[in-house]
């Protein structure tokens, strides 16, 4: 028997969602007992995103945010938005002609890393216990099937399932509620989606890989609050876009969001992002300055269509990893953290009130909430860019989003799956990608140094597959084992040997961005949770 | 029996340091700090002492900035009873920490001092032979075994080429190297626990310490960046590469 702890409730990572919902639970009822787990080494370690920040769900749950220091340091001063037409030239789209959601004045450039921190330490304030370390590796469920808590892994188990001289036993959490945030694709969230059909009449989810890295420039170069957005080049073979914010402290952040509908398995986002860097645009800023951190993380981005019912018997789904995300503003930290905020007021009403039911509390805050009406109202901007492609897509947009509110009268589905779209290797063009030039551009082992990854090595391998032989197999022969090449870490590798190929899992490379998870054609690569503490260790990504 | 365990809060070992664009020194912010390695040494093997019923009571001791509670609380956490943080904003030079740990000794009348051999952010090794010279105290350094027999204790010591086996009067001082045991994991419930465990917090001046600078830290650099190879052609070519361009034939 595994010892187990009780709490009122129990939240799964510690991102946006996450500690808002442990945060506003404190704030409406002091005495909850309230525990959120972090896989990461600690708050933060896990966290990329852009990111351009909507402080709108921030000034909700902390009216005084600035007063008490929220990193929201570098208010955005310029937006900028360009069409990349080559690998040199490009078009600034005229500010009257973009989308209203994608303007950002009143939002501020700042690092959700270092924003999780701040509100981990708002939470433990309030005396909500983090722990940060733990991964939450298995759901726990009453004998009526619902919701029981979670277990933390083991830990100090060998590569081949033996117990070390460190071994630990993992932990029963058991809660009156769970409240899974563990952010895109979250593993739990997927069992949790699958076993009570959470999506049935939804869309099929859609996905995105962003890359992301962040550089020290030269003081001259350098413009806080400037933010740029593109799409155009390097992509021809699939839909996505880069940013580039100035930040404070003479840094930027600059990265590529490539779709994960793409069809050419020869695509690489990493490397289509290293080559965008040498694009003037992006370069200008660059040149001379430092790379000093490197990340990648998927992005779950089929909005309103896609989103699936967040909650069930015990538990609730939140922020990304249920799909919270507004596509049309390229935002997700405002939705998600107000996703969290609205189940901690459901959650505290149910305390309150034992006779509530959950599921329906929680949609009626839900319904009259901003976050449904902003999710509605750009519902049908990704399906347009994939329907009618970058241009007339950008018009439809435009027309919804500029003249109409967001109220055009039909809706736009995708029900096309992300993983299914890959052609065959032998019908699609070969991409040749420049070799990284070491100063712009750099290749994947160093890139991966730069996000301080690190897995205990004696453990069993958290890349798991169904069947070990169709990535030598059928994944080979059709599509030349795409996830040599939209792994951003480096993580698969097919090596020929005298007996044939080998299917390589270098585990310690793996950034734990979800991308093989999604993306695997033959849906055969499932990831979970490896021993607390390991993945990355971002500074303020 | 008392031990005083040291913990030092240093950069995470899995992070890549980088120095500051002016050289002044490696750039902390928005870092990973954790616990150092050797020093997580010292607090099991003073834990072990305790739950083998030698050790009665196990303080964990800091010095530095109130950053350093995060550390302590692992320590305490990880079994250590209470811990005693020395705040100081200044940088942290290791004749003052003996100085600190002198005092702190004397004050609970500690039978046995259990330190890292060294911090990974300075690489030093010079606390425990100062503090056994400040207290007039045996010393046991680079420890890869240690056994407690009555009002001794014998420390197995690495040293070049072999092992040395001293036997040390207590009080003594301990340090420790990497063999000595296998730090464990913190549970769930410890860490709640931690939280509650009594952490005081004194000073240099509390504890009557001049905190003299002593070292003044010049310029820090990176290693040079390593040049990329470069493939020949032929054997004469890379012949003649050795000759004119490594000049090392």
């Amino acid at each position: 028997m595994r010892e187990s702890m009780e709490f009122d409730v129990v939240i799964v990572g510690a991102g946006p969602s996450g500690l808002s919902s442990a945060i506003r639970l404190k704030q409406l009822n002091a005495d909850l007992n309230v525990c959120v787990l972090e896989k990461g080494s600690e708050v933060g370690a896990h966290i990329l995103s852009g990111a351009v920040v909507e402080p709108r769900a921030l000034e909700e749950l902390f009216e005084n945010w600035q007063e008490l220091g929220a990193p929201l340091n570098t208010p955005v001063s310029k937006d900028q938005v360009f069409l990349l037409k080559d690998g040199q030239l490009s078009k600034e789209l005229p500010h009257a002609l973009v989308p209203n959601s994608m303007r950002n004045d009143g939002n501020y450039i700042v690092s959700l890393g270092n924003l999780c921190r701040w509100l981990a330490e708002q939470a433990e304030g309030l005396g909500v216990e983090v722990f940060p370390g733990f991964a939450a590796a298995e759901i726990l469920y009453h004998d009526d099937g619902s919701v029981k808590g979670v277990a933390t892994g083991d830990m100090g188990v060998s590569a081949s399932g033996e117990q070390l001289s460190t071994y630990m036993e993992g932990m029963e959490l058991h809660a009156k509620y769970t409240v899974f945030s563990e952010g895109c694709r979250g593993h739990l969230g997927k069992q949790l989606i699958k076993k009570f059909a959470l999506d049935s009449g939804a869309d099929p989810q859609h996905y995105a890989l962003g890359i992301k890295e962040l550089w020290q420039i030269p003081a001259e170069k350098h413009q806080p609050g400037l933010v740029l957005h593109g799409a155009g080049w390097p992509l021809e073979e699939a839909s996505g876009g880069f940013f580039l914010y100035h930040g404070d402290n003479q840094q930027v952040v600059v990265g590529l969001i490539v779709d994960l509908n793409y069809k050419n398995p020869w695509l690489s986002p990493y490397e289509e992002f290293q080559r965008l860097k040498h694009h003037p645009v992006i370069a200008q800023y660059l040149e001379g300055g430092e790379r000093v951190s490197y990340g990648a993380r998927a992005i779950t981005k089929g909005g309103w269509n896609a989103l699936p019912t967040m909650s069930m018997p015990g538990a609730m789904l939140i922020g990304c990893d249920a799909g919270t995300l507004n596509v049309a503003k390229i935002k997700g930290t405002h939705t998600a953290m107000k996703s969290g905020m609205l189940a901690a007021e459901a959650m505290a009403k149910v305390f309150a009130d034992a006779s509530l039911p959950l599921g329906e509390t929680f949609n009626e805050l839900f319904d009259r909430s901003w976050l449904r009406s902003e999710l509605y109202g750009t519902r049908n901007f990704a399906p347009a860019m994939h329907k009618f492609g970058t241009f007339w897509g950008g018009a439809f947009n435009f027309i919804d989003q500029n003249i109409l509110g967001g109220r055009m009268p039909v809706t736009l589905h995708d029900t096309s799956l992300d993983h299914a779209q890959m052609a065959n290797a032998s019908a699609s063009p070969k991409i040749d990608y420049p070799k990284p030039d070491g100063k712009l551009s750099f290749d994947r082992l160093s890139s991966v140094f730069l996000s301080n990854t690190n897995h205990e090595e004696d453990q069993p391998c958290h890349l798991t597959l169904a069947d070990s032989s169709i990535p030598t197999g059928s994944n080979l022969e059709k599509f030349a084992e795409p996830a040599q090449r939209y792994c951003p870490a480096g993580v698969y590798e097919i090596i020929e040997q005298t007996d044939g190929p080998k299917f390589q899992i270098n585990a310690q490379n793996c950034l734990h961005c979800k991308t093989c998870d999604i993306k695997d054609p033959a849906q055969n690569i499932t990831w979970v949770t490896p021993e607390g503490t390991g993945g990355p260790n971002y500074p303020n990504m | 029996m008392k031990i005083l365990v040291g913990v030092k809060r240093v950069i995470d070992y899995n992070v890549k340091v980088r120095v500051k664009a002016d050289n002044s020194d490696v750039d902390l912010s928005n870092t990973k700090m954790a616990i150092n390695p050797f020093c997580e040494i010292a607090v099991e093997e003073a834990i072990r002492l305790k739950e083998a019923g030698i050790a009665s009571e196990v303080i964990a001791v800091s010095v530095g900035t109130s950053a350093c509670q995060e550390q302590l609380r692992t320590a305490l956490a990880l079994g250590a009873d209470r811990a005693i943080l020395v705040e100081s904003d200044a940088a942290v030079e290791p004749l003052n920490v003996a100085k600190a740990f002198a005092k702190v000794m004397e004050q609970e009348q500690a039978d046995l001092v259990i330190l890292g051999k060294q911090s990974i952010d300075s690489d030093n090794n010079q606390v425990g032979q100062m503090l056994a010279a400040l207290t007039k105290r045996p010393q046991g350094t680079f420890a890869s075994k240690v056994d407690v027999e009555g009002q001794s204790v014998a420390v197995t010591r690495e040293i070049d080429g072999g092992l040395r086996t001293v036997k040390l009067a207590l009080p003594a001082i301990v340090t420790t190297d990497l063999r000595l045991n296998e730090p464990r994991f913190a549970k769930l419930p410890d860490i709640m626990k931690a939280k509650r465990k009594p952490l005081d917090t004194t000073s240099f001046a509390d504890l009557g310490v001049k905190a003299k600078q002593h070292i003044q830290l010049d310029k820090v650099e990176a290693p040079a960046a390593r040049q990329g190879g470069v493939k020949v052609a032929s054997v004469d070519e890379l012949i003649q590469k050795l000759k004119d361009e490594a000049k090392v034939i």
